[in-house]
Order: C-alpha cells, then sequence, then structure tokens
C-alpha cells in the first residue's frame, strides 16, 4: 500500500470517497509524520486529539454519503489564524497562552467544508521575518537541509515545512510581503497569495492591513486551486474583502496556454540573481514557450523603490496594529508602578527583536515632521508601483519571474544576522505583488546546484487567480519537480 | 455690540472663541460594531471582540451612525462630503483598547456649515461650522472604586461620536451659551444625539483667546476641556477671557495650553501644555476603505429630515400669528411644539400659546413632570381653551377646571358638567339674584346711589358670590348698572 501521506487532496478525496481508506487512517498517518518530524519545528501546538475525533465525524459523513467537499483532509494551519479553543500565539511570547473564542472566517470556511485541523504552524513572530528565525519557539527548519540546519522560509515557514515534510495534506498560510510564496519555494511546495481581498482577513492576527492576504500552501497547483476555492469569499465582517465571486479555480486547469501572452520583468534580472535560478527561470520560460505562449519582455521600471516602500509601509500599520498587545486585556502582562510602566515591562518582554525593530521604524516613520518625507511619499511610490503592473499587463496576460534571489541558506547566517536589510533583500521579487495588491503563485521547478529547491513565480492580474492556475499546472507538468 | 467688549482701566479688549463638540450618536450599535450602545447596563456587558481590540478583529462601519451624521450635517446647513476616509489617531491609554482611535483627519464627513443664533437682546449672529466628523468614542476608567486600583469599563468604548468643530466666530459667553442651546435643540430635533451635556452625551471644550479690541490677529489659546453644562462653559469662558486681559495688561504673556474648569470656584485650572497636534501619528486607517457617499443616499438622508426649530419657528409667526417670543419658547424643544400644536390646530393659537406657557409650564414645573408624563393632554387643553372660548365657562372657573384635570386627567367639559360649573348667561336667572342681592342690601344701595361708584364692585362680588361664580362677568355688570341706575 501506498503512504497515504504522498497523496495530493485530489487523491485523498477520491480514496476516502471510494472507501479505499478512511479519515481516520489518514489522519493517523500524518499525525504519525508529525511524530517523526518534531526535529523541523513545524508544529507549535498539536491538536492530535481533536483531530482524531474531527476525523472519525469525517468517516461517518463518508459512510452515510453525507461528506462535504473536503470531509476529513487533515490540514496544518499558520499560528496567525485564531482558532476558537485553540492556542494562537503568532509566536509571540506576548500572546504565549492566548486562546480565542472565535475563528477567523478562512479557517471557519475550511471547517465548514469538513477540514481537520492538525494543529498550529510555526512562522516568524507577528509574520515578520523571511527566515522563520524570529519564531518564539524557534527557528523552523527546512526539511531539505542536509549537512546544516536549513531555515525553511518565512514567515510561513512552519506551513511550507510541514507540507514538504509531509506532516499536513496541506496549510494555511499568510503573506504580507512573500511569506508564502518564498518558503514555499525554499521548502520546494506549491503556495499562493491570492488578490487583496480575495480572502477574508477576519481572525487573521494583523501584521500590516493593506498588505495582509491569506492563502493556500499545499504539494502541487491541483491542491492550491482546490483549497483557495474553500478558504476565498466575500465576508461582510472584513470591509476590504472583495465582492465578486469566486470561481471554481479547478476548472481551468489543464486549459490551452496557446497565446498567452508571458512578460519577463527586465527590472528582475539582476546580477545579484544566483545562476541556477536565473537558468530556471530561462528553462520555465522556455516550456511555456513550446506549450505556445509568447514570451515578451515587459517593465517594472519602479521595482527598485519596491523593498524600502514596503519596509516603510509595513512597518507602520504593523506598529499601530501591534498597539492592543498592552498586557491589559489579554496576553503577557508585567505589573508596574504605573499604566506606563506596565506597558513598558509587558511590551519589552513579550515582542522580539525584529518585531521591536519593525515598531520604532514605523513609530518613526508616522511621527511628527517625518509622515511627509516618509509614509506619504511611500504611499505615491506605492502608487507608481501598481502603475507598473497596469502598464505591464496591457502587454502581457502573465508575469514569470522567480520567487527569490536565493535558495534556503543556513540558520544563523551571519550576514542575514548582522544586517537585516540583507534579509530584506530576499523579498525582493514578491513585495512589489503585495504593494499592488496582486495574486502570485510559487511553485517548484528545479534544484539549484546545491540540490536545492528553486521557486518560480506567476504574477496575474486582480483576481485573475485563474490564469495563473491554468499556467502554474503546465509549468508544474512539464517542470516535472520531485516533491521531497 | 458694545456688551462684547472687555473693559479695563488700560483698555477694551474682545474675545475670540470657538467650540469643539462631542455629541454621541444616537444609534442601536456602535460605530464599528455590533454591540448594543444601551445605556445603564452593568460594567463591560455591551462589549464585543471588536470593542476590546481582541487579536483579528475588524471594524465594520454602522451605516446608521453615518445616516445620523450625515442628517446632523444637513440640520447644520453644511457641506456633505461625498469622500471622506477614516483614520488612526494612535496613543495609549488604558481606555483605548486597540491603542488608536478610529477617526476621521484629512477628509471629514460633513464640511463647512452655518448655525443662526438668537441672542437674549433678540439679535441673531451666524455661527460658522468648519467640520463635523466621525469617530469612535473611547470606554471610561474608574479610579475612585479602590485606591489602588483602576478600573474600566468598555460600555462606551466604540460608541459612535460626532465631532463638530466650530469657527473662531464667539465673541461672548452669551453667543456661546446660544449656540451650545441651539445645536442641543437641532439635534434633539433630529434625534441624533440626546444632548445632555451632564451625562456626558454632548461634550464640549472650549478654545479662548483674547485681543485689543480693532486687531484681527489671533493670540496663543487655552483650551478648557470637558465642561459639563452650558451655564458651566459660559462661566468658564468669561473667567478665562478675563484671567488672560488680565495676564497680558500685567505685561504676561500665554502659552498654548489646555485647562480645567473649576464649577466650585468658577475658575479654570492649568493642566498642561498643548502637546504638538500631530504627535498622534495619524495615518489612513487600512481597514476601513474610503466611505464613498452618493447624491442619492444623502437625498434619501434629507428626505427623512423633519422640520427644524428655525424652520417651525418662522411657520409659528406667520401661519399662526404667534409673537417672536412665544415661537420660540414653544420651538425650543421639538416635544411642546408638537404639544403645542396638536392643541392649537383650529382654536385661537395665541389663547393656546398664553395657556401652555403659563398655568401648563408652571404645572409641570411644580409637579417635576416631564411633557410626556403630564396629565393633561394636548386635545384636552385645547378643548379647555374651546370652553372659555365659547362662553362656556369663564377664565376664573377654567383655572379651576385645570386643576381638576391635572388631578383627575379628565375632559374638562366632562369636570364642567360633573361639577355644574357651566357658566350662566341666562339673563333673566342673573336679574333675580341681582333684585335678591339688591333687595338684602339697602344701605348699600343708597350708599351707591349717594355717590359712592365704588361698591359697585362689591355688588358684583355679591352675584358671583350667589352664582356660586358661574354667573357671566360681564352680564352681571351690565344688569347691576340697569338695576342700580
Amino acid at each position: 500500500m501506498t503512504d497515504l501521506t504522498d497523496l495530493t487532496i485530489a487523491q485523498v478525496i477520491s480514496g476516502l470517497s471510494k472507501k479505499d481508506f478512511s479519515a481516520t487512517e489518514l489522519t493517523k498517518a500524518y499525525i504519525k509524520n508529525m511524530q517523526n518530524g518534531r526535529k523541523y519545528n513545524a508544529y507549535v501546538t498539536e491538536c492530535v486529539e481533536t483531530a482524531l475525533k474531527q476525523a472519525k465525524v469525517s468517516d461517518e459523513k463518508y459512510l452515510n454519503n453525507t461528506a462535504r467537499q473536503l470531509e476529513g483532509v487533515p490540514l496544518g494551519i499558520k499560528d496567525l489564524f485564531c482558532t476558537k479553543g485553540i492556542k494562537t500565539t503568532a509566536c509571540s511570547q506576548i500572546l504565549e497562552n492566548f486562546v480565542p473564542e472565535y475563528e477567523s472566517t478562512v479557517t471557519a470556511n475550511l471547517l465548514n467544508a469538513g477540514a481537520l485541523f492538525l494543529g498550529k504552524l510555526n512562522m516568524d513572530e507577528f509574520a515578520m521575518g523571511g527566515s522563520n528565525e524570529t519564531s518564539f519557539f524557534g527557528p523552523c527548519i527546512n526539511p531539505w537541509s542536509k549537512d546544516v540546519d536549513l531555515i525553511s522560509g518565512g514567515s510561513s515557514g512552519g506551513s511550507a515545512a510541514a507540507v514538504c515534510a509531509k506532516m499536513c495534506a496541506a496549510a494555511t498560510g499568510t503573506d504580507t510581503g512573500g511569506s508564502i510564496r518564498q518558503p514555499a519555494a525554499y521548502c520546494g511546495i506549491t503556495g499562493v497569495k491570492p488578490t487583496y481581498g480575495r480572502c477574508s482577513r477576519y481572525g487573521i492576527i494583523a501584521f500590516a492591513s493593506s498588505l495582509d492576504q491569506a492563502g493556500p500552501m499545499a504539494k502541487d497547483v491541483t491542491d492550491c486551486a482546490i483549497l483557495l476555492k474553500h478558504m476565498a469569499g466575500f465576508d461582510e465582517k472584513d470591509s476590504t474583502s472583495a465582492k465578486i465571486e469566486v470561481p471554481d479555480f479547478v476548472k481551468v486547469l489543464g486549459s490551452d496556454i496557446r497565446g498567452l501572452k508571458v512578460g519577463i520583468p527586465i527590472e528582475y534580472r539582476s546580477d545579484k540573481l544566483n545562476l541556477s535560478i536565473a537558468k530556471a527561470w530561462d528553462l520555465a520560460a522556455d516550456m511555456l514557450r513550446k506549450r505556445g505562449a509568447e514570451i515578451v519582455d515587459i517593465s517594472l521600471p519602479h521595482t527598485k523603490y519596491a523593498l524600502p516602500v514596503y519596509y516603510i509601509i509595513a512597518p507602520a500599520e504593523a506598529s499601530s496594529n501591534l498597539a492592543r498587545y498592552d498586557g491589559l486585556r489579554y496576553g503577557k502582562r508585567i505589573d508596574g508602578n504605573s499604566l506606563d510602566e506596565m506597558y513598558i515591562n509587558s511590551r519589552t518582554a513579550g515582542f522580539g527583536k525584529e518585531v521591536k525593530r519593525r515598531i520604532m521604524v514605523g513609530t518613526y516613520v508616522l511621527s511628527a515632521g517625518y509622515y511627509d518625507a516618509y509614509y506619504v511619499k511611500a504611499q505615491k511610490v506605492r502608487r507608481l508601483i501598481r502603475q507598473d503592473f497596469i502598464s505591464a499587463f496591457e502587454k502581457c496576460d502573465i508575469i514569470l519571474a522567480p520567487t527569490s534571489p536565493t535558495t534556503a541558506f543556513a540558520i544563523g547566517d551571519k550576514s542575514m544576522q548582522s544586517n537585516p536589510i540583507n534579509m530584506y533583500l530576499n523579498d525582493v521579487f514578491t513585495v512589489s505583488v503585495n504593494l499592488a495588491g496582486l495574486p502570485a503563485m510559487s511553485l517548484p521547478t528545479g534544484l539549484c546546484e546545491q540540490g536545492l529547491p528553486i521557486g518560480m513565480q506567476l504574477i496575474g492580474k486582480p483576481f485573475d487567480e485563474e490564469t495563473i492556475f491554468k499556467t502554474g499546472l503546465a509549468l508544474e507538468q512539464d517542470a516535472n519537480f520531485k516533491r521531497k | 455690540m458694545a456688551e462684547n467688549i472687555i473693559k479695563t482701566q488700560n483698555g477694551e479688549w474682545e474675545m475670540v472663541c470657538g467650540l469643539e463638540i462631542h455629541c454621541q450618536i444616537i444609534s442601536k450599535s456602535k460605530i464599528f460594531s455590533s454591540a448594543s450602545t444601551e445605556y445603564g447596563a452593568d460594567a463591560n456587558e455591551n462589549v464585543s471582540f471588536v470593542d476590546v481590540a481582541m487579536p483579528g478583529m475588524l471594524p465594520v462601519l454602522n451605516e446608521e451612525c453615518v445616516r445620523q451624521a450625515v442628517k446632523t450635517g444637513l440640520g447644520l446647513n453644511a457641506k456633505i462630503n461625498n469622500r471622506s476616509v477614516f483614520s488612526r489617531k494612535n496613543y495609549f491609554y488604558a481606555d483605548l483598547p486597540q491603542g488608536y482611535q478610529i477617526t476621521q483627519y484629512e477628509y471629514p464627513l460633513v464640511g463647512e456649515g452655518e448655525v443662526v443664533i438668537d441672542l437674549p437682546n433678540g439679535e441673531t449672529r451666524k455661527i460658522g461650522i468648519e467640520r463635523i466628523h466621525i469617530e469612535q468614542d473611547t470606554g471610561k476608567s474608574i479610579h475612585d472604586i479602590n485606591p489602588k486600583k483602576s478600573y474600566i469599563d468598555y460600555n462606551r468604548a466604540g460608541v459612535g461620536l460626532m465631532e463638530l468643530v466650530t469657527k473662531p466666530d464667539f465673541r461672548s459667553a452669551e453667543e456661546v451659551g446660544a449656540f451650545l442651546k441651539k445645536l442641543r435643540s437641532i439635534v434633539r430635533y433630529l434625534g441624533t444625539c440626546d444632548g445632555n451635556m451632564d451625562e456626558g452625551s454632548m461634550r464640549c471644550d472650549a478654545s479662548v483667546s483674547v485681543r485689543p479690541l480693532g486687531s484681527l490677529d489671533l493670540r496663543p489659546r487655552a483650551e478648557i476641556k470637558n465642561v459639563n453644562s452650558v451655564k458651566f462653559v459660559m462661566q468658564a469662558i468669561d473667567y478665562e477671557a478675563k484671567r488672560q486681559v488680565e495676564v497680558y495688561e500685567n505685561g504676561g504673556s500665554i502659552e498654548q495650553q489646555t485647562r480645567n474648569f473649576d464649577q466650585n470656584t468658577g475658575e479654570t485650572k492649568f493642566l498642561r501644555v498643548k502637546e504638538n497636534a500631530n504627535e498622534y501619528r495619524y495615518f489612513p486607517e487600512p481597514d476601513l476603505p474610503p466611505l464613498v457617499l452618493s447624491d442619492e443616499f444623502i437625498e434619501s438622508v434629507r428626505n427623512e429630515m423633519c422640520e427644524l426649530p428655525d424652520t417651525k419657528k418662522e411657520r409659528f409667526v406667520h401661519e399662526l400669528k404667534l409673537p417672536h417670543y412665544d415661537a420660540s419658547v414653544l420651538c425650543e424643544n421639538k416635544e411642546t411644539a408638537e404639544f403645542f400644536e396638536k392643541a392649537a390646530t383650529g382654536r385661537d393659537a395665541k389663547k393656546v400659546a398664553n395657556w401652555v406657557m403659563g398655568d401648563f409650564f408652571a404645572m409641570l414645573n411644580a409637579k417635576h413632570l416631564s411633557l410626556e408624563n403630564s396629565p393633561v393632554s394636548a386635545e384636552n387643553l385645547g378643548a379647555l381653551v374651546d370652553l372659555i372660548s365659547n362662553n362656556i365657562i369663564n377664565g376664573k372657573t377654567a383655572k379651576d377646571v385645570f386643576a381638576i384635570m391635572v388631578e383627575t386627567g379628565k375632559a374638562p367639559d366632562v369636570i364642567v358638567e360633573e361639577n355644574g360649573l357651566r357658566q350662566v348667561t341666562d339673563t333673566k336667572a342673573i336679574e333675580s339674584i341681582v333684585d335678591a342681592v339688591i333687595k338684602e342690601n339697602p344701605d348699600n344701595v343708597a350708599a351707591y346711589k349717594g355717590g359712592k361708584q365704588n361698591l359697585m364692585g362689591w355688588f358684583v362680588g355679591q352675584v358671583m358670590k350667589q352664582s356660586k361664580g358661574t354667573a357671566n362677568p360681564a352680564l352681571v355688570n351690565q344688569i347691576l348698572k340697569e338695576k342700580l341706575g
């Protein structure tokens, strides 16, 4: 018998429906992998008992033919999604023991579709980081590591590692500047950051409200399409969620991409780009060309401003979003002799270094005398970056680019630790997409010289995830990447 | 406007004052959550996850609050902006769960407007409105339960507020008082705010500065915070203006500052130097898209509006021929105006106004009753005026009937019948009483005829007494004059 944890969601649903195996058997197989994979530190909270209970309910539903569309599919949930009755920490000490009384809309949608949750996944503290090293619970290790422990990427590092090491059928992630795509690339899995507004942000602990977006992280393109369909949708509890119908993304899979115009942004061709990644990029373009797509050069002239703009806007919003963690109503409290002292003590102890850095940067760029020079200017440049994409999409239907300029690096890498800017540079290909609110996918297309996965990124027009999915599937078939 | 000059031995000064008024919006639920706004609930009962800023919670704008603010804007003849933007005002305090207040900063919902105020001397003045924006209220910190602890009640956290900012158009405390009364009257008419300053549903901050009369420059101002009645606001402004004049005349200077009002001493006290206005790190609220209102929406709100006090007053003057003063008094309060109009319909409005403003108001005051608890209905008060107009009872009897109406709540005609109070207008009946009185008092008749004309009053009194007050006094007079010659 094949290992049940090798199966994709599509295969799992088919197998469960045909009663080839039960949801309980499937869940137990994943739990076994979770136990064997604890060295990766992917899960920060395991929900073994409730998962098995849910699996039993799913088995009954398959027996009496009332199974829902994701019935019995075991998922891992990034610890940024509030899950009712399950500890939700954002991997921060300040929320170390926080148990929400409510469910995020995205996870509620998944539960209502019959999915079950194996546990909560590691991530950078409050999703601030690109390596999962800022987590209060320690870094998550990339299952591709050989001699040295490599980072899993971030912020959704736990999600990527758990999918990669078959510790869940798929996972949820969130992406503010690349937090789904970059770890997906580093761990050799597929992840989708949908159009801003596609998924509700209700119940997702906020990092940067105008950039945050939830999305699926899975073994392949099809699984991402299946999951996103269930995660997405208008939600009246999130005023920024879009009142646009969610298409059946699975339906477009396998359709022809002949005549599709694929844009290659010339500005992304930097000499800092890892050579094997540059090669993989050319190769991917070739694969699409051979399928009848037309490859066109496009220009995104404001690309060089994307990182500075991102690192003004995201910290600005974060500095305000994180003000609520004050030790007063929930979370960590360390008393003091006055209200201010209690705030200072609680926040000093509760937040990690990177979170503090961003709160300070954000507070600075919003303060009197600096607001116009930083925040207002950044918003102006953000509009120019968005305009770049609008102009580019007059020449092409989809954009192909690498996800990250590098592959996974070692935990504790000195250059990253000594200068946070070096860490931020890993986001160079991903942040523009968030600033412009566009949908994008990262999928693995090959390995670098060190034998580590390379991720390619497909960027689409707003609310045109369908083109991304059909192009992604074509690329997936031709690249024939061997999952871990 | 001589009374607006602050005269000293050394010169003449003028006060410049502007107001910032926070009005709690009347709405079923809070401005960004579905929690109830009901007043008087137990502490922390009306609180949702959004109100206490639980992780991952998001604000959702309550359309009812927008309608109420637009209605208020229209009531103040102000421009309604089709596009306004929510901003975050960031600061840490225990009663501010999010660590920021969602408000409007650069782009308020309501722009410039104008209010006409009526001054005690009968003059009117226009006061400019700078803007009205909508925002969320904070919770309440309670420091007096325990000497070592503070308690917080989040019931108020997230209740909708309208912050109204006037232009610095006020030149006297009287003008400020008249404005606050007018504003309160308008929001109460519209049902957009209770306007109760003592309960905090309307809160007023006043910015005061002074300058030598004739000068046009604006000097640094003192902001007086949260004074909780119209009377105290007026006192505080007067005190503060005089204080500043004194400081300047003694060669001192005024720094921009925030002051408190002490209602026991009537003085304002220094609180702190006004912080730089921009320390709040305002930025556009990313959780809420800009508020875009169509012209149709604004028109639909306009169509919901009731007649406002000024319009009503004009109508009472022109259609009902009431004097300005009566119309003003009756229109200050919507319920009073409606009560009056119901009682006056089809009747002599001035007579009804006299009753409403006279005996009726006096009765409510004496009994500490509100209008809705009045034992006398508008219909019955109107019917009472009818009985007088139709000579069924005379004015004096009417007062007795009114007293019984207050006690029993009965209709006046029923009271008149039950007590036999119908006025006697039958000449024969009165003549026989007059005859009897003349017969019984020959001495006085002789005295009268001998020139003591002032005895007429005594005769009238005797006749009225014997008729138990029901005789028509005019007829009694006429018949007595005839019989006594």
